[in-house]
């Protein structure tokens, strides 16, 4: 079952002014629980891609259905709502909300779902437990290293049990032990909460991780392979 | 909810350094202005009561018309339902009644132009201490066929103490006023003006001078507190008829030194204004660099599902929470000296031998306590939250006009 479907996306910033065409018409579809890789250079358009299936960004035309609604014309507030419910972001850098201790940060998309405390601290311990930082839970972002920050983010992302989990080249800023131990975690809970990856990297050990790969340049994809 | 207050105050502190110098610039400003005003309003309270003790008291009732044009003829009787009124009321303490019009005074060959002062001896000197300004001769008694006289009067008509002054008028609807009073004190007052014209016959005497037998022009209220004055005038305005009569209070009787006090406070309101809007700007330039320095921040918040309404309403506890917190360190500091000079007025008497002749010729020493009036310190803080308040809407409108992807591409 297909629950992600792009059809001819296109994406045009300052189409008024000095246009840049991000993305030329791509068409994709990705299956339930798959963990999928978008790989490509630099300005190829892989956070462009990965916004729109998130709605954070519209596309200038074509057809984008993620988890069987069409979010090309969800309002503002509707859009804030259908992220909340079905989306964990984990992006490059710079994640976590840095007045929040790392249980904190876990825990806040939960609290903004108004869920009990009880089922709150359960899914905290457990996907504490499940990044590894289980010692680390009240330190503040800034106590923690890199690879730490971005195991509270995808611990973060996974917390409210969204369908899908997008992470826009989260091991950028990582050394490949904690880039590898970051995929590790990502792999396994792939496996056991059965929730759809997207990720974009550029980095050859990451896309050797990935079961899918779906190559773009310059804007359209230009291979997509199954292994 | 409690999760916004939490998120917020943590976030004050991020910047610990700018948020203490941002504080302490609100403390300085409600400090300032909290001192500055209860000095000044202290000071005026004081100038106020001594010239209201002094002789117009803090309210009158006259006829309804004589003030605005001071006339024997709008003269009335103290009736039972007046004094009843009085004496129904705790906080009139008493009524002192006047019978004042003005006449012509001789002695030999000399004449001059007096306000003569029908009172009762004992009233009068319970309310305005007629009776500590005699400097020569004794105070006079009710009933007595006697004069006291004003020292500048005295001085012009080179009158003394057993002369016997000639006073002739106009009396009540025109008859002819005449009368001879042997002269038992000498009064002095301060004010130059009052010396010169003030001379005081106790009051059934004035009445039989004026041909007006049980008639007044005023009667001046000696209150108990002066913080109760609203009521009583409003008590005396609903149970007095006020077709008949006027009920006018201190500030009705002074509308010049009620200008005076205004024209005074104007200028330290402009200071004030002035200080409020560098500060506004102060902690303007405070939530410019916290917005701008939180932008990706924002932007996660956004992308993980935080409302606007929520991100807003987190923002503005932020910046009302830090104004609250300059108000509140402002007040706790201004408290303890504002209480120390209200307990310990300023005698400007000894810082300046000037000053101290000036006020003494208005017959009061120059000793100024602090106002300590929670207003004072009730509108500084409600200032700085209309103020934060009103800041506050710059970020919430970024906030709302906030697009994540652009935020976090910075
Ligand atoms: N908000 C924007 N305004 C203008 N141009 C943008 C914006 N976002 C991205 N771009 C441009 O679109 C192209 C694709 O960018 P992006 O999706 O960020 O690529 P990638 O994530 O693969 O590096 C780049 O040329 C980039 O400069
Ligand atoms: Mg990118």
């Amino acid at each position: 079952m297909s629950v992600i479907i792009a059809k001819g996306i296109k994406k045009v910033y300052n189409p008024k002014t000095i246009p840049v065409h991000a993305l030329n018409g791509v068409d994709f579809s990705i299956e339930k629980g798959e963990f999928t890789a978008i790989v490509g250079p630099s300005g190829s358009g892989k956070t462009t891609l990965l916004n729109i299936i998130g709605g954070l960004d519209n596309p200038s035309e074509g057809y984008i259905e993620v988890g069987g609604q069409d979010i090309s014309k969800l309002s503002d507030n509707e859009l804030i709502e259908f992220r909340k419910n079905n989306i964990g972001f984990v992006f490059q850098a710079y994640n976590l909300i840095p007045v929040m201790t790392a249980k904190e940060n876990v825990e806040f998309v939960m609290l903004l779902q108004k869920r009990s405390q009880e089922e709150r601290d359960a899914r905290v311990d457990e996907l504490m437990e499940a990044v590894g930082i289980s010692d680390k839970k009240d330190k503040r972002p800034s106590q923690l290293s890199g690879g730490q920050q971005q195991r509270v983010a995808v611990a973060r992302a996974l917390a409210p049990k969204p369908h899908f989990i997008l992470a826009d080249e989260p091991t950028a800023n990582l050394d490949s032990k904690s880039t590898s131990n970051l995929l590790d975690i990502m792999a396994n809970l792939n496996k056991k909460e059965n929730m759809t990856f997207v990720f974009s990297t550029h980095d050859q050990r990451v896309i050797d991780r990935a079961r899918r790969v779906i190559t773009i340049d310059d804007g359209r994809v230009v291979s997509d392979e199954v292994r | 909810m409690s999760t916004l207050f939490k998120l917020a105050w943590r976030n004050i502190w991020r910047n610990k350094r700018r948020t203490l110098i941002t504080i302490a610039s609100i403390l300085f400003a409600v400090f300032f202005a909290v001192f500055m005003q209860s000095i000044q309003r202290g000071a005026w309270g004081k100038i106020m009561d001594n010239v209201v003790n002094f002789y117009f008291g803090y309210a009158q009732i006259h006829t309804k018309g004589y003030w605005e044009e001071q006339s024997i003829n709008k003269s009335f009787e103290l009736t039972d339902e007046i004094n009843q009124l009085a004496d129904n009321s705790p906080d009139i303490q008493a009524l002192v009644p006047r019978l004042e019009s003005y006449a012509l005074a001789a002695f030999e060959s000399n004449t001059t132009g007096v306000l003569v002062i029908g009172t009762m001896p004992q009233r009068e000197a319970g309310m305005t201490k007629l009776n500590e300004r005699v400097v020569e001769g004794t105070y006079f008694q009710e009933g007595e066929s006697a004069v006291m006289v004003a020292a500048g009067v005295a001085e012009n008509l080179e009158i003394k103490v057993g002369d016997t002054l000639v006073v002739v008028s106009q009396g009540y609807h025109g008859v002819n006023a005449a009368g001879k009073y042997p002269v038992k004190g000498i009064v002095k007052f301060g004010s130059p003006e009052l010396n010169k014209q003030m001379i005081y016959l106790p009051l059934k005497t004035a009445q039989e001078f004026y041909g007006a037998p049980a008639l007044h022009t005023s009667l001046a209220l000696q209150i108990s507190d002066k913080g109760k004055l609203p009521e009583i005038l409003s008590y005396l305005k609903t149970n007095l008829d006020t077709s008949a009569y006027e009920v006018m209070s201190w500030e009705e009787l002074m509308p010049e030194m009620v200008q005076a006090r205004e024209v005074d406070t104007a200028g330290n309101k402009i200071i004030l204004f002035i200080l409020y809007v560098i500060i506004t700007f102060g902690i303007f330039g405070t939530i410019l660099m916290m917005t701008k320095e939180r932008e990706y921040e924002f932007g996660v918040l956004l992308s993980i599902g935080m409302k606007r309404g929520a991100m807003g309403l987190m923002i503005w506890l932020e910046i009302v929470m830090l104004g609250s917190l300059g108000a509140l360190a402002g007040m706790i500091f201004a408290f303890p000296l504002v209480y120390y000079f209200y307990t310990h007025p300023v005698d400007f008497g000894k810082i300046s031998e000037d000053m101290k002749a000036a006020y003494e010729k208005f017959g009061f020493e120059p000793i100024f306590p602090a106002a300590l009036e929670y207003s004072i310190f009730g509108w500084q803080a409600i200032l700085i939250l209309v103020i934060t308040s009103i800041l506050a809407i710059y970020p919430m409108l970024k906030i709302r006009k906030l697009k994540p992807v652009e935020a976090m591409r910075a």
